[in-house]
């Protein structure tokens, strides 16, 4: 019982130091449930690499799951990143080739809530991966003023100084031109 | 307010999501929203996108850090699984399990279609019945003893008392008388008759029951000490294929049988025994078997039953050990002196047996 309880305490902290961002967390997570998953796709016809991924992206899954601010651990968190490993290791064996049929390694139930997860991370991810790709090509030095701006939550004057604009004003109208380029580049592919 | 441009009214909305305005300006600016809403279009769509740049940013930051503990993980681990054996021994332990088990059930199944098994069983049968007719030779040689025992007793029986009987040959000149331990199991005395008729009793000194050898000692009165006993004990062995004969009383007359020694071991391999193959009968057990010179070579100790002409002797060498194993009490100061003289050598055969008859003895046990 007790066992159980430290179990569950263990899963808690791990989902709260993700939400952290806390480094710590992150090795238990790969200490405790990263040789389960690992020995699963080693067996089915994977390399300790293949794992790696798998198990990277797993986490990720989890984390947009977390940060969707709604998540409720209803089993054990080692069978909830088992059954999302198990997905996509199956969804990466059978890319290509539609031959495996979706139920031949897991059953039903649990694949719905596993494929919503992994539909969600995907979704966000393709998002925030051409986020991070309209940025990268802003180039310099907008990349860098709005990331100071909005990310660092730098002022203005700081914004200022560090870039040599002789008034704040000008500052202001670099960085309105920045965002503009950057909405003008991230809507067009959603225009 | 309504001549606000899109630039100012950004800066005014990001000023206004970094909390950076009081109360007042906050619902200043969300009613101006309200107002206008071609500007709160874009201020939703500038939220959207900031926040998106926030998650963005942390999302790959988070990634990073996970990535390097991923690696820092692996970097621990690296050197147990670094080796392309242990890779593929990881990677394949399963199958090959599974083709282990799958080669046992194979091998064994096939091995039981094909019969294998029945063959086994059949030759381990083969051989315990193998085993079981050898044991049963060794009854039927058992229980031709007794029948030749029996065969002496049902026949003179009626006639006498006499239990059994069969031959017994001197091998000293005072007295001492060889014949075989079966032959005077159980008795309760034990008389000796030459070929003349005279009848004397006599005591058991010793006997040997491994080899089947009984020493008897003539203790009657009436005996008066032989003359020089005509044969010789031969201590080595003879070979294959010598001639031999022996005389017995498989009846109350004496009777020759002659042949050849036909293995140097006796029954199951023993080594102490010649294979000879002379007809004897009931009767003969206890009789002297002699080369073609006179010499003693052995006793005749039993045959056996399904084999033609597969009769056993016992080697004179065991009955010269059985002679050096007697206690001296028993011998009450009459020692055993075998013969080293042979005079039969020159003679012809029936010459021999003259000589011989003196010597060999009807063994009557009661």
């Amino acid at each position: 019982m007790s066992k159980e309880k430290s179990d569950i305490q263990i899963d808690a902290s791990i989902i709260e130091g993700i939400r952290d961002g806390d480094n710590l967390a992150i090795q238990q997570l790969y200490q405790i449930h990263f040789p389960p998953i690992a020995q699963m796709i080693i067996t089915n016809r994977g390399s300790r690499e293949e794992a790696q991924d798998i198990f990277q992206e797993t986490v990720m899954v989890l984390y947009t799951k977390i940060n969707k601010g709604d998540f409720v651990l209803s089993s054990k968190l080692q069978t909830f990143l088992y059954a999302i490993s198990k997905r996509l290791w199956l969804k990466h064996l059978t890319r290509g080739e539609a031959k495996y049929r979706k139920d031949s390694i897991d059953d039903y139930g649990d694949t719905l809530a596993v494929e919503e997860a992994i539909e969600n991370h995907e979704i966000i991810e393709e998002r925030l991966l051409h986020m991070e790709g309209s940025l990268n090509g802003l180039g310099e030095p907008c990349r860098t003023i709005l990331y100071d701006f909005y990310i660092r939550g730098n002022s203005m004057a700081e914004i200022c100084e560090k870039f040599g604009y002789t008034n704040t004003d000008n500052a202001k109208t670099q960085k309105y031109k920045c965002l503009q380029r950057l909405k003008k580049i991230f809507f067009k592919k959603y225009s | 307010m309504k001549g606000i441009n899109e630039q100012d009214f950004l800066a005014w909305a990001d000023a206004y999501l970094r909390e950076e305005l009081s109360e007042e300006e906050k619902r200043q600016f969300e009613a101006y929203c309200e107002a206008t809403p071609v500007h709160a279009v874009l201020f939703k769509q500038h939220q959207a996108l900031v926040n998106d740049m926030k998650v963005a940013d942390a999302r790959s930051n988070f990634k990073r850090d996970l990535q390097r503990m991923g690696q820092a993980y692996h970097q621990t681990r690296q050197p147990k699984s670094s080796t392309k054996v242990f890779g593929l021994w990881d990677r394949f332990k399963f199958s090959a399990a599974v083709a282990a088990a799958i080669a046992i059930v194979s091998v064994f199944s096939t091995l039981w279609l094909t019969g294998y098994y029945k063959n086994l069983k059949k030759t381990t049968s083969d051989y315990s019945a193998l085993r079981r007719d050898m044991n049963t030779v060794k009854r039927n040689v058992n229980a031709q003893n007794v029948a030749i025992q029996n065969m002496h007793n049902s026949k003179d029986n009626a006639r006498e008392t006499m239990h059994y009987g069969a031959t017994g040959f001197m091998i000293t000149k005072n007295g001492y008388v060889v014949t075989n331990y079966h032959v005077i199991t159980g008795a309760d005395s034990v008389y000796l008759q030459n070929h003349k008729g005279e009848s004397f009793k006599a005591d058991i000194v010793f006997t040997n029951p491994e080899k089947d050898l009984a020493i008897l000692h003539i203790s009657d009165s009436t005996f008066k000490s032989a003359k020089n006993i005509p044969y010789t004990f031969k201590k080595q062995d003879s070979d294959m294929g010598e001639d031999v004969y022996t005389i017995g009383f498989p009846r109350d007359e004496a009777v020759y049988g002659q042949g050849y020694l036909s293995s140097s071991t006796g029954y199951a391999g023993d080594t102490l025994a010649y294979q000879i193959s002379i007809p004897v009968n009931p009767g003969n057990s206890g009789g002297p078997l002699l080369d073609k010179d006179g010499n003693v070579i052995g006793i005749i100790s039993g045959k056996q039953k399904g084999i033609d002409g597969a009769a056993f002797a016992i080697k004179t060498k065991a009955l010269i050990e059985t002679l050096n194993n007697i206690p001296a009490d028993s011998l009450n100061g009459k020692n055993v002196v075998l013969n080293n003289k042979n005079v039969l050598h020159s003679l012809s055969r029936t010459d021999q047996i003259k000589r011989l008859q003196d010597h060999i003895y009807i063994v009557k046990v009661y």
